[in-house]
Parts: structure tokens; sequence; C-alpha cells
């Protein structure tokens, strides 16, 4: 299994999709840094690109690889290795190629000119985002056999997380506005990761605004160490279930 | 029991006319010429001086009826013993100086405080430190008192509990400078006190306002400074007053506001700055206001303008990252924004005249959402509603059209 995942690492790692994508992170990075002079401002642009062009990567790229990646799988079901560790194995090549590029895109810089605690929400929320959506890549390509309509599919949900479902949520907001519906608003928007890590972030940098939202409901429901561990596990939740899923299937498949 | 009385000479009288007769001086300590201040206050008479040394008094409540000059030296301490009020001025005229005043009784129907002045004019109170009062310095039907230099503090923990830093009540020409207030309900409260000047004072970590005054017109308050309290200020009821200078700093909450000003006319806001308060200015009911040169930095909200405000004028100010520039409540636009600088302008300035050549539209399209619908804020950021933002800003439908400033500043004004 080790020694799959290290191949996957290292040929992804060579893969010129993925090296672009580093650095077009890094210039961005970079640039956002250097030219904006307030951070928050900075952290907002970032956050941007955390919750729009990090997830979209994660799941286009994770899926493309592996469809083009049929025939190695094949192979390497013919060999005596176990379904479930080749799944695995190429999960975390993946996941993991992906998080360095995350890294050393946006890490560093990061790192760099807001150390503290935005700086290591902002990456850590980033990491979470791309295992998601490698995850959701994976039960995506497993689902359908044709690479199209895979990529199809993963369009689909990226863009249904990030536009169509807070668009929903915004529609219900109204629809109730007249009934006491704080906590389950929360609740509903804690369940879609790219909400998730918006709020985790937005708690860092508008503080003083989201004191003003009544009863300060945000505050109490991630601002405490609780609401984090939960946000955590929330998110663990996303990249294991969608995995369990598409190795459920995976080890059943006639390739 | 021995009292040195020091008249000048004979010869001084005769050269200075004008000069009245010198009081004398009673001193009072151990070793001294009274062990108690309470007998020192009852034998002397007006223009005497009493001079206090080290130690701790704790005589229950000490009145002053007469116009003396009472100083303490080396801090003697005053101790009220949890009983009524430490220290009743009912005379005109009174110094006070140097003492440290602690542990006045509680209690709502009798408002009992440090030092308590009672119908009188030009009492001075200075340099004294008043620990763990109900109210600290509370002023009555008073006029031309100064209080000066005094540190007041208390630990409170809730509001009912306790009572005001410095509380002045239907008094006029009051001078309020130099004084640190922590830990009371409100750290100044004016009510119904008029022509009064507020200078230099620093309100900090109070259960509920800074400062509060009501029905106190022609004030000014300048360079004061009001950080983490409770909710900020508040200011309601009011003519006539300028507010110079002042800083007004981390009031946060959902009822917190850097001030809150409630039925004001006729104010002036100028060189203030507000810095990461939710709300750093929130009017209601407020009229033909100057609101200029002030700094609106790392606000939740840095202007709450209710549509029922009127005729004010909001210029050359900078708005530097808060999250939201302006809010407001209705479609009515009644108010004046021009020269202002915000850092959320994207237009750009072809004839270099440092005013931008397209009108800035403060008011985002999100912040009105949530002014409807406060829920709505844990969607703020998200990529839907930056899209909304946009078309909002090209097309304005629900934000009001004319509620922009036509001459943004491209760059922040120097103040």
């Amino acid at each position: 299994m080790k020694k799959i995942a290290s191949f996957v690492i290292s040929d992804i790692l060579r893969n010129k999709v993925i090296l672009v994508y580093t650095l077009v992170l890094a210039v961005f990075s970079w640039s956002i840094f250097s030219l904006e002079d307030s951070t928050s401002k900075a952290v907002l642009s970032l956050l941007n690109l955390v919750l729009l062009t990090v997830p979209l990567v994660a799941i286009i790229f994770s899926n493309i690889y592996i469809y083009n990646s049929g025939e190695f799988i094949e192979l390497l079901v013919s060999q005596p290795v176990k379904r479930a560790s080749i799944w695995t194995a190429l999960f975390a090549g993946l996941s993991s190629a992906l998080v360095v590029s995350f890294l050393v895109g946006i890490g560093i810089p990061v790192v760099i000119f807001i150390p503290g605690k935005t700086g290591l929400i902002l990456v850590a929320t980033g990491i979470m985002v791309t295992l998601v959506f490698t995850s959701l890549a994976m039960l995506c390509s497993i689902l359908m056999r044709d690479k199209a309509r895979g990529i199809g599919l993963s369009v689909i949900i990226w863009l249904f997380m990030t536009l169509i479902y807070d668009g929903l949520v915004l529609f219900l907001m109204f629809q109730f506005a007249d009934y006491p519906i704080e906590k389950p608003m929360v609740v509903v928007s804690a369940l879609n990761p790219i909400d998730l890590a918006r709020i985790l972030v937005l708690l860092q940098i508008d503080m003083t605004v989201l004191l003003g939202f009544t009863g300060a409901v945000f505050q109490k429901m991630f601002g405490t160490t609780t609401g984090l561990a939960v946000s955590a596990i929330l998110m663990m939740l996303w990249i294991l279930i969608p995995f369990y899923l598409s190795l459920k299937i995976f080890k059943r498949k006639d390739l | 029991m021995i009292i040195t009385c020091r008249r000048p000479g004979f010869l001084a009288i005769t050269l200075i006319w004008s000069l009245p007769l010198w009081g004398c001086t009673l001193t009072v300590g151990s070793g001294k010429d009274f062990i108690r201040i309470a007998d020192a206050l009852k034998q002397a008479s007006d223009k005497d001086t009493v001079m206090v040394f080290e130690g701790t008094y704790a005589e229950g409540t000490l009145t002053i009826r007469k116009k003396i000059i009472m100083i303490g030296i080396e801090r003697p301490i005053i101790d009220g013993g949890m009983k009524g009020e430490v220290l009743a001025i009912k005379s005109s005229d009174v110094i006070v100086k140097g003492f440290r005043i602690i542990r006045s009784g509680s209690g709502t129907l009798d408002d009992p405080a440090g030092i308590r002045v009672y119908n009188v004019k030009k009492v001075i109170l200075e340099d004294n430190e008043l620990v763990d009062n109900f109210f600290g310095i509370y002023l009555q039907y008073s006029s031309g008192c100064i209080v000066r230099n005094n540190k007041i503090m208390a630990n409170a923990s809730e509001e009912q509990k306790i009572g005001n830093g410095i509380h002045c009540w239907k008094s006029d020409s009051l001078t309020i400078i130099g004084n640190k207030i922590t830990g009371h309900r409100d750290g100044i409260y004016f009510e119904f006190v008029t022509h009064s000047l507020v200078w230099r004072n620093i309100s900090k970590y109070n259960l509920r306002y800074g400062l509060h005054f009501m029905f106190s017109n022609d004030d000014d308050y300048i360079n004061n400074v009001f950080v983490a309290n409770g909710a900020g200020v508040a200011v309601m009821y009011t003519k006539n007053v300028l507010m110079y200078n002042n800083t007004f700093a981390e009031s946060r909450g959902d009822a917190s506001y850097g001030i809150l000003l409630k039925d004001i006319s006729d104010a002036e806001i100028i060189g203030n700055s507000f810095t990461d308060n939710t709300s750093a200015l929130y009017l209601e009911g407020a009229n033909r206001m100057v609101i200029s040169k002030n700094t609106f930095r790392d606000n939740g909200w840095g202007l709450k303008i209710q549509a029922n405000c009127m005729d004010n004028v909001v210029q050359e100010n900078n708005f530097i990252s808060n999250t939201f520039d302006v809010s407001t409540n209705g479609s009515l636009v009644l108010n004046t924004f021009k020269n202002n600088y915000w850092d959320k302008y994207e237009g750009y300035d072809l004839n270099k005249d440092a005013c931008g050549d397209v009108p800035y539209r403060p008011l985002s399209l999100y912040a009105v959402v949530i002014e409807n619908n406060p829920v709505a804020m844990l969607l703020f950021r998200s990529f839907m509603i930056s899209l909304l933002e946009r078309t909002e800003k090209l097309i304005p439908s629900i934000t009001p059209e004319s509620f922009r400033d036509d001459h943004p500043k491209m760059k922040p004004l120097d103040l």
C-alpha cells in the first residue's frame, strides 16, 4: 500500500497540472499579500481562493487522474494486492499530493505574513476542503463509468456546494424569517463543508460584526473549543463517508 | 488640644488690601492637632485648611459644611465601612484633594457615594482615589464644580449592584478633567447637566456605558477615551453637544455601540476615532449633526444611520476595513455623504482632483439584508452573496439609489 501511495504521489507531483496549480496558488497568495496593506482584506481574498479554486481543482483533478489511471488500477487489481489497500493508497497519494501543493502555494506565504490563529485556521480549513473534495471525486469516478459523466457530476457537486446550497439556505431563511431559526440554520450551514470552512475563517476576521448577530449564535456554536471540535468532526465525516462509500463500491465492482 | 494658627503678618495685610484673611491650618493625624477628621471639620471655620496626614480614618459619614480646603498628605484613607456615603460636601467653595476614599455603603434608595456634593457651587475635587464605592463622585444641583485627575475604581459584577463613576444630576458649568474610571455601571453619567466640559477622561471596563448622558445640552466632550465598556457610549435627548477627538474602542456585543445617539440634534462629532466596535456610530432620530474627520476602523458596522435621521452631514471621514461601512433600515435618505474615504471604493480618478469620478454607494446589499434578517449573517462572504453584491452595485434595486457619496476621496484623509 505504501509503495502504491508513494508511486501515486511521485507520479502526481511530476504532473504538469499540479505544478501549474501550485504555481498559480503561490503567485496569487504572494501578490495578495504584497498588494493588500490590511491583513484582513488579504485573508478575505485568500478565503475566496480556498473556497472556490481549491475545491474545484481538487475534485476535477482527482477525478481525471482516477479515470486516466484506469489501466494502472486494473493492472494492480490483477496482482495479489487487496482492493481496499489499492483504493486507499490511491486516495492517500492523491490527497497528500494536493495538500502538499496547497501548503507550498498558500501555506508558506500565510505562515510568513499572518502567523497566528487566523493563518492556522485558514490553512487547516484549506487542507480539510482539499481532502473532502478529493474524497468526493473518488466517489464520483466510481459511480460513473463514463469519464465525461463523472467530470460532469463532480462539477455539479462543486457548484452545488459553493453556490446552490447557499442560495437554498438564503431562500429558507427568508421563508422562515418569522420563526426562531438561528440554531437550525447554523446546523444547516454547518452541513456544507464549504460553508463550514467559511464560517470558521469568518470567526477569525469578522469578529466584531459577528458579535452583533442576535444572541451571538455564531460565537456560541463555533467559537468555543467544543465548536471547533465539532466542526473538525463534521469535516472528517465529509472526508470519510464519501471515501468509505466509494471503497465499498470499488471492492465489489467489475472493472 | 493645640491649634496652630498662622495668620499672615500685619505688614502683608497693609500692603495687599484686597487679599482676604487666610484661614487657619488644622492638622489631623496621630500626634497632630486632631486624631479624627470629624473633630477637625467641627472646629474649622470658613477659609481654613484641614491637612490630613497618612493613616486610615473610619469615622462614618464625614460632612463638610464650611468653605474649607481639605488636603490629604501621603494619601490618607477614608474608610466608609460599607455604611452610607463617605464624604458629603454641603458647602460651596470646598476643595478636597489627595485622599483615598473607600467602601461606601450600597443601596439604590439613597445612592451612597464616595464623595457626594449637595446643592453647592465651586467645589473642587482633585487627585483623589475612590475605590469600591457604590457611586464614585456624585454631584447634584451643583454648579461651577471641577472634578480633576481622580481615579475611580470598582469591581462590580452586576449593573444593579453598583452606581456610576462620576454621576452628575441637575448641574451646570461642571468641568470633568483627566479622571480614570473603571468597573462602575456608567463611567460618567450626566442628566440635566448643562454648559459642562468633559475633557481627557479615561473610562474603561464599565458594566454599562462609558459615558451616558441625557437631557444635557450645550456640553463639550473632548479627548476622552472610552474602551471596552459593556455597551459603549450612549447619548440621548440632547442638543448642542460637541464631541471632539474622543476615542471609542472595543464596544462589542449585540446592543453595544461606540456611540449610540438617540434624539440628538445640532451636535458636532469631529475628529473622533472608532476602532473595533460592533457598531461604531448608531444614529436614531438624530438631526442636523455634523459628522466629520472621524476615523472608523475595524468595526463591524461603521455607521448605522436609521431612516428617521435628517439633515446630517457626513463628510471627510475615513472608513477603513469595517465589515460594513454603513447600514440603514429604510429607503428614505435625508442625509448628505460627501468627500469621505471608503477603502472599499473601486472607482477611478481621471482628472486627478483626488476625488473619485464615479459615486460610491456605501450601503451594501447585504447590510440591508442583514438589517431585515439577521440570521442571514450565516451566509456572509459566501460566493453567492458576493455575486449578489456585485449585481446590486451595478444595478441598485434594493438599496436606495440616492444613498451615495458623489465625491469619494481616493486616498485616506490625513487625520
